[in-house]
């Protein structure tokens, strides 16, 4: 039972990570770029929920409120970021994006520890009054049947929008060959933004999902969930939809697995092991492909 | 209806066509034949926006389209069918026509589309819903044509269609371009194959490390005791 308990914790925990991965992977697809401060994105989605809940109080309406605000502005301000702080750089070499991408970091960290409306102390998250449900002997919690719920609903509209809309697929083709995309006429800079827009949102989602779990938000939460949804797109295959997701679940379930039989303090050791490990033996990860590169 | 003066490109430091001028009218088919190297698909890069041109002019129906983004020239009506056809193998041969339908707003008339190259490609319908990578070489090439002509294209530019082909498919491959060409499209054909190049080509230029160094009707071309030489191995 115990560990059954342990593997739905997992799938909570994963499912967040997959969310943050997605926006990774699919970054990474388009425009090769590992973006660093995708971490900080959920920590803005999360303060976005800070402030709407804290000021209307925790209620269904409220919360789908949280999600559809904080999605849409940490979206825009994906595409700010990219505009800004990546296209620039698109000819250059991907080692100046990347640093780049590690400043940008920084600078919404400090940025919000400056801000007087967010601050560098940790703040209570507004969430329901915990409510357990057990059956069989196994806990499960509100928080998490919300968390795994909005995390599945959102990765399937992820996934209709990936395979069925005209600009997922422009997406899809942008990221398999961006030349040739060109030559159908799409408009790259457009593919690229709403790809950021994308990934950012689903990260302010994560954010929520995340601070309502460890109900409490402050400047730096981002960095850790997100240096592990690294981890999970690595895992799963980085430049892979569904390996990002795979990646999450599996990097979630590793780490309650960790934290309930061998020591909590081990967690997230036991992660950044799964990174160390996953590229000495396969580095294209588990669902990514061997990419010949083209001449 | 495309007319090309004075372009010159350079890779970095490297001077990759120098002062290139030809014109191309509408209703032709013109090919560009060199060996390889010579800046033929280079040339064709340029005018679809691929690549900057450092100086020169290129003008298509008229108006110049030398620093227009690539995206807005297949708006204006040039397809390109490019080197090693590049389809997008990880989609189906569907989704694959559908990305060349990209810029069409007039849906209906699209789908009439559609129909119009699946007649014109029965093998492609067959495998509507098959992943692109795992059609042949040929089927592949047909597809990269089809999926060009999804968007209608006034001047069509195919950039070697018979690479990596088997001759019988070759001689399939240029039948449909003389096709395609009699249905309204004018075309712009490089090929490395200059005996099948020259014999369905209204006119030809010959390129060599970045120049035009002749140009003709097919007909003089193929009778000119240098080109024979050096590219029909006669």
């Amino acid at each position: 039972m115990e560990f059954v308990q342990q593997v739905l914790n997992g799938l909570s925990l994963g499912s967040v990570y997959a969310l943050i991965a997605l926006g990774y992977t699919m970054v990474y697809g388009i425009v090769k770029l590992i973006n660093f401060a995708h971490g900080d994105i959920l920590m803005i989605g999360a303060f976005g929920g800070f402030f709407i809940m804290g000021a209307f109080g925790v209620s269904p309406t409220t919360i789908l409120i949280s999600f559809i605000v904080s999605m849409g502005v940490c979206a825009i301000i994906g595409i700010i970021i990219e505009k800004t702080c990546y296209a620039p750089l698109r000819n250059a070499p991907r080692i100046n994006a990347l640093i780049t991408a590690i400043g940008v970091s920084y600078l919404l960290e400090n940025g919000g520890r400056v801000l007087p409306f967010m601050g560098p102390n940790p703040k209570q998250f507004p969430t329901f009054k915990i409510q357990n449900y057990n059956f069989l002997g196994i806990n499960i919690s509100q928080t998490q049947i919300m968390t795994i719920a909005i995390s599945i609903l959102l990765m399937a509209l992820l996934n209709y929008i990936i395979n069925y809309t005209k600009i997922g697929k422009a997406m899809r083709a942008t990221s398999f060959d961006m030349n040739a995309a060109c030559l159908m006429g799409i408009n790259i800079n457009r593919i690229i933004s709403f790809t950021f827009a994308l990934g950012a949102a689903l990260g302010a989602a994560a954010g929520i999902l995340f601070a309502s779990s460890y109900p409490q938000v402050e400047p730096y939460m981002g960095f850790m969930p997100g240096l592990k949804a690294f981890v999970a797109a690595v895992l799963g295959g980085i430049g892979s939809i569904p390996g990002a997701m795979l990646g999450g679940f599996l990097l979630g379930i590793a780490e309650t697995l960790t934290k309930g039989f061998i020591s909590s303090k081990l967690a997230d050791g036991v992660a950044f092991g799964i990174l160390i490990i996953i590229l000495v033996v396969k580095p294209t990860g588990i669902l990514g492909k061997n990419e010949r590169e083209k001449v | 209806m495309l007319s090309i003066k004075g372009l010159n490109v350079y890779y970095g430091t490297i001077h990759a066509l120098h002062d290139i001028e030809f014109e191309v009218n509408e209703g032709e088919i013109v090919t560009l034949i060199g060996a390889n190297g010579a800046g033929k698909t280079t040339t064709l890069h340029t005018i679809s926006g691929l690549i900057q041109p450092k100086s020169g002019e290129i003008k298509f129906m008229g108006k110049p389209i030398t620093h227009v983004a690539a995206n807005k020239i297949v708006e204006m009506g040039i397809g390109h069918v490019p080197e090693g056809r590049r389809i997008f193998a990880n989609m189906t041969v569907m989704e694959n026509l559908e990305m060349g339908a990209y810029i069409r707003k007039d849906k209906a008339q699209a789908r009439d589309d559609y129909e119009m190259v699946f007649s014109r490609f029965p093998r492609l319908k067959e495998r509507i819903k098959q992943v692109a990578g795992t059609l042949s070489g040929g089927e592949q090439q047909m597809l990269a044509i089809g999926r060009a002509l999804m968007s209608r294209p006034k001047l069509l530019l195919m950039d070697e269609p018979s690479m990596g082909l088997a001759p019988l498919l070759v001689k399939e491959i240029f039948s449909i371009i003389q096709d395609i060409n009699r249905g309204g499209t004018t075309v712009l054909l490089v090929e490395q194959n200059a005996n099948m190049a020259l014999s369905i080509a209204n006119r030809a230029y010959v390129l060599e490390t970045g120049k035009i160094v002749l140009s003709g009707s097919s007909k003089e071309l193929v009778a000119s005791e240098e080109i024979r030489k050096a590219y029909l191995g006669k």
